[in-house]
């Protein structure tokens, strides 16, 4: 089960899950991610130690993405 | 070892277009960013401790102004170190609830090592190609190969009802996406000697810098 996640004054908050084989789920899914892109959101696949990917669409194969907000210099 | 923060060129950050005017932070930028700060920390200590020894040389009896000159030789420059290691100081806590869970969600993305070492000093360990950083939830440090200079910056997601470790968890994707784009983002605070901060740094999170620098020492 792949899940979109995103951060806030909660910890974090499971937006949507999804299995790329359910596409009501998927589509539900990807709604989510659109509106919190919307919002200003930025969304991060993490991608092991290192690395994380930033993406535009939901990749339907991950199984974790990162809403976050964006950063700035303090 | 891990593999490095961001394969350099592959995505940018975005918020990179809010920072426009700023040239890209590279290895040659570093280095040069590096020696201003190394020619500016002279430039306040020199003329201060040529001034109290001048003094001294004229006139022995006002040894108290020599005193004074010196005190200032070792205090803007420590102040300086103040303000880098002021980046990583702790903020206020929320909830334990809302903490807990945002440290699950950070345990997930780091790995056993860093989990402990941020359990211990509040600060994540995460190697990059330009050194080896510290992440902190409203800023970072780097220890550049070599672990003798390191560069402390001050960056944070603008967003005070985030519990601590989502503030971290923000700092740390975004390194992880672009980090060039990370370091040019960020305002730098502070660039010197590893010893410097270490003075000035928390004594709980002493041992996130002391592991590092040994990181920082093995790349």
């Amino acid at each position: 089960m792949s899940r979109l996640v995103r951060m806030d004054r909660s910890g974090h908050t499971t937006l949507a899950e999804w299995t790329a084989a359910d596409e009501r789920s998927v589509e539900s899914a990807v709604a989510a991610f659109r509106e919190e892109l919307g919002r200003g959101s930025f969304a991060v696949v993490p991608q092991g130690e290192g690395r994380a990917e930033q993406v535009s669409e939901l990749p339907v194969d991950a199984d974790l993405v990162v809403m976050r907000r964006p950063i700035a210099g303090g | 070892m891990a593999q490095a923060a961001s394969a350099p060129g592959t995505q940018a950050l975005p918020e990179l277009a809010s920072v426009y005017w700023r040239p890209r932070v590279d290895e040659d930028a570093l280095r040069r960013r590096g020696t201003l700060w190394t020619t500016v920390t002279v430039a306040h200590v020199v003329p201060f401790v040529a001034i109290a020894v001048l003094i001294f040389v004229l006139q022995p009896l006002a040894v108290a102004v020599s005193l004074i000159a010196l005190a200032k030789a070792w205090l803007i420059p420590a102040l300086y170190a103040q303000r880098g290691a002021n980046v990583v100081r702790p903020k206020g806590r929320l909830d334990d609830e809302p903490e807990h869970r945002a440290l699950g969600l950070l345990g997930d993305l780091v790995g056993h090592e860093a989990r402990d070492l941020y359990a211990e000093t509040g600060l994540v360990l995460e190697r990059g190609a330009l050194g080896v950083w510290l992440v902190g939830e409203a800023g970072a440090v780097l220890v550049r190969p070599g672990r003798r200079r390191i560069f402390c910056y001050c960056v944070r997601v603008p967003a005070d009802e985030l519990p601590s470790a989502d503030r971290t968890s923000h700092l740390l994707l975004a390194l992880r996406e672009d980090e060039a784009g990370f370091a040019t983002v960020a305002n730098l605070a502070f660039s010197g000697a590893r010893w410097r901060l270490r003075r000035r740094l928390d004594r709980r999170m002493r041992p996130a810098l002391a592991a590092a620098a040994e990181a920082a020492g093995a790349s």
